[in-house]
């Protein structure tokens, strides 16, 4: 059980102030969708829960303890890009996190503790829907393939947190829906905290618990280098998600679906659309 | 159609490869045939018949003072520095390249110090080196690291910064420490440029050791060539430069060959 407190938290660049006095609470198994203009920070804040960089005021806590300064194994992350190695095959990219911690010195695993991560990893790779690509390196992927790699190189290190940065924003509307319920799935089944980028309003309600939204309060050219943005919206989602249990209108949808007109007509629901004569 | 949109088909392709190849040999062989019919005993465009006579004296027929087959210790000599050289500089290429690119301490400290010796024309050096070093083996291979090294390093250490932050960043969500990340995620990343920045550096690398041969060797191809160039003997020295070129193009091809058929994934759209 994770939470996240990030208090009164500042982040200037020299003399551009991007966050400003941000305090924000997140429990433990929630899914928190960051939205939000471009520029507004929301990476900024993301690359800071990652410790990829540093609040310059304010702290954030992990469990009430203050995060280390830099990235580690129990925060995963999916970027929009650049997410897998083009070097290694999906196997070996699934293979790699649990590889590097197990072998500090080599970076590899053999023998025996090698076939044991190897179907550990293909079970991960079959959960996303990749079973068959186990042999193929990332380029040989779609774009949407490519991110349920990345899904399954991060979920393998068993992350606390995972932090999305805009993970499905380059992918076309079908292939997106398919990977939003493998990612609801996701959530659901395993005990992690998500917190994700994003500028798709419509993704940020299907997928989480609570919406925040970012902005700037004063936005006068003169005022935008001294004033950074804060939390401006903050809606939790009504009636309740709650990772593991169904809610009244997630109604489960059929796994890997590339087409959105299987989702036209929900049972129960029938409704004729009228049509244009 | 365009110029630019031009498709080739295989067979036109295949003609147009070979085409420069073909006027080459032709405008030798029709320059060579009107000196030698102005006058029979020129030594500047030997015949082909007189270029074989010198290719079998030289690679065939043993030498009369040494009994030595003078080609082809030539060539090993040469190959011998060439590769010395080469190994040395890739291998200081490749160490000190990942860690100027990698760890930002090391690359505060040395970054701007290898791009200013990387100006040091090497040729200048070249009496320091034979006073040195003495006119052996070391001052030679030591002119093709000093040439050589200084621009592999950068290009390795280029590449390394090129690598998307997130990749580095995704490493440490997966627990990898700067070790492993050089290990694992950086090396195989960095090999492929490796090679192909070696295939670069075979042209400067022959420079280097030919200008070191011409002026102290006992033997090499370069020694050769310089030592017939006396007595104009063009009839050796075109064919050494044949040979020069071959064997360079080979290693060109080879190293290309030999980085597609190791990270196969280099090759892949998308994967730079």
């Amino acid at each position: 059980m994770t939470a996240l407190s990030i208090e009164n938290v500042w982040k200037e660049y020299g003399d551009q102030i991007v966050l400003e006095n941000l305090t924000l609470e997140i429990a433990p198994r929630s899914f928190v969708a960051l939205v939000g203009p471009s520029g507004c920070g929301k990476t900024t804040l993301l690359r800071m829960l990652l410790g990829q960089e540093q609040p310059t005021r304010g702290r954030i806590l992990l469990d009430g303890t203050p995060l280390p300064p830099e990235p580690g194994p129990d925060r995963g992350v999916v970027y929009q890009r650049y997410s897998v190695f083009p070097h290694l095959t999906v196997l070996g990219n699934v293979m790699l996190g649990p590889e590097l911690q197990a072998n500090r010195l080599t970076g590899r695993s053999f023998g025996a503790a090698r076939r044991a991560l190897a179907d550990q990893a293909r079970e991960m790779i079959a959960a996303v829907g990749l079973a068959g690509a186990e042999a193929k390196y990332p380029a040989q992927l779609s774009g949407g393939m490519q991110q349920r790699l990345a899904l399954a190189q991060a979920l393998m290190m068993k992350p606390r947190v995972l932090l999305l940065d805009e993970p499905f924003g380059a992918l076309d509307p079908g292939i997106r829906t398919e990977i939003h319920h493998l990612m609801k799935r996701l959530w659901n089944e395993l005990p992690m905290t998500v917190v994700m980028v994003t500028h798709d309003l419509r993704e940020a309600f299907t997928l989480g618990t609570r919406i925040v939204a970012l902005d700037r309060t004063r936005s006068r050219p003169e005022e935008l280098l001294r004033y950074g943005a804060t939390v401006t919206k903050d809606i939790a989602i009504w009636p309740p998600r709650v990772a593991g249990r169904a809610t009244l209108y997630d109604t489960e949808h059929p796994q890997a679906q590339d087409d959105l007109t299987a989702f036209a007509s929900p049972a129960g629901t029938t409704r004729q659309t009228p049509s244009l004569i | 159609m365009r110029l630019i949109n031009q498709r080739l088909s295989p067979g036109a392709g295949a003609v147009l490869k070979t085409l420069p190849f073909v006027a080459l040999v032709l405008a030798y062989l029709l320059g060579s045939a009107l000196r030698l019919a102005e006058n029979p005993n020129d030594k500047l465009l030997p015949a082909l018949t007189t270029l074989a006579d010198a290719i079998d004296r030289m690679a065939f027929t043993a030498d009369p003072r040494s009994g030595a087959y003078l080609f082809w210790t030539d060539t090993l000599a040469s190959l011998g520095r060439l590769a010395a050289g080469l190994g040395l500089a890739t291998l200081i290429a490749l160490l000190v390249g990942m860690a100027v690119g990698m760890l930002p301490v090391l690359r505060a400290l040395l970054a701007p110090f290898i791009g200013f010796v990387s100006m040091v024309p090497p040729l200048a050096l070249l009496p320091v080196l034979f006073i040195v070093m003495g006119l052996g083996e070391t001052s030679k291979i030591t002119l093709i690291v000093i040439g050589v090294a200084p621009i592999m390093v950068r290009d390795l250490a280029q590449k390394v910064l090129d690598l998307p932050r997130e990749q580095i960043v995704k490493a440490e969500t997966l627990s990898a420490s700067t070790w492993l990340i050089g290990l694992r995620v950086v090396l195989p990343q960095v090999l492929p440029r490796l090679l192909t920045a070696l295939r670069l550096q075979l042209g400067p690398a022959f420079l280097f050791l030919i200008a070191a041969e011409a002026i102290s060797a006992d033997s090499g191809l370069g020694y050769r060539i310089f030592l017939v160039r006396r007595y104009l003997s063009m009839d050796v020295i075109f064919p050494y430069v044949a040979w020069i070129t071959l064997l360079a193009a080979l290693a060109d091809y080879g190293l290309d060959r030999l980085r597609r058929k190791l990270f196969p994934w280099s090759e892949l759209e998308g994967a730079r």
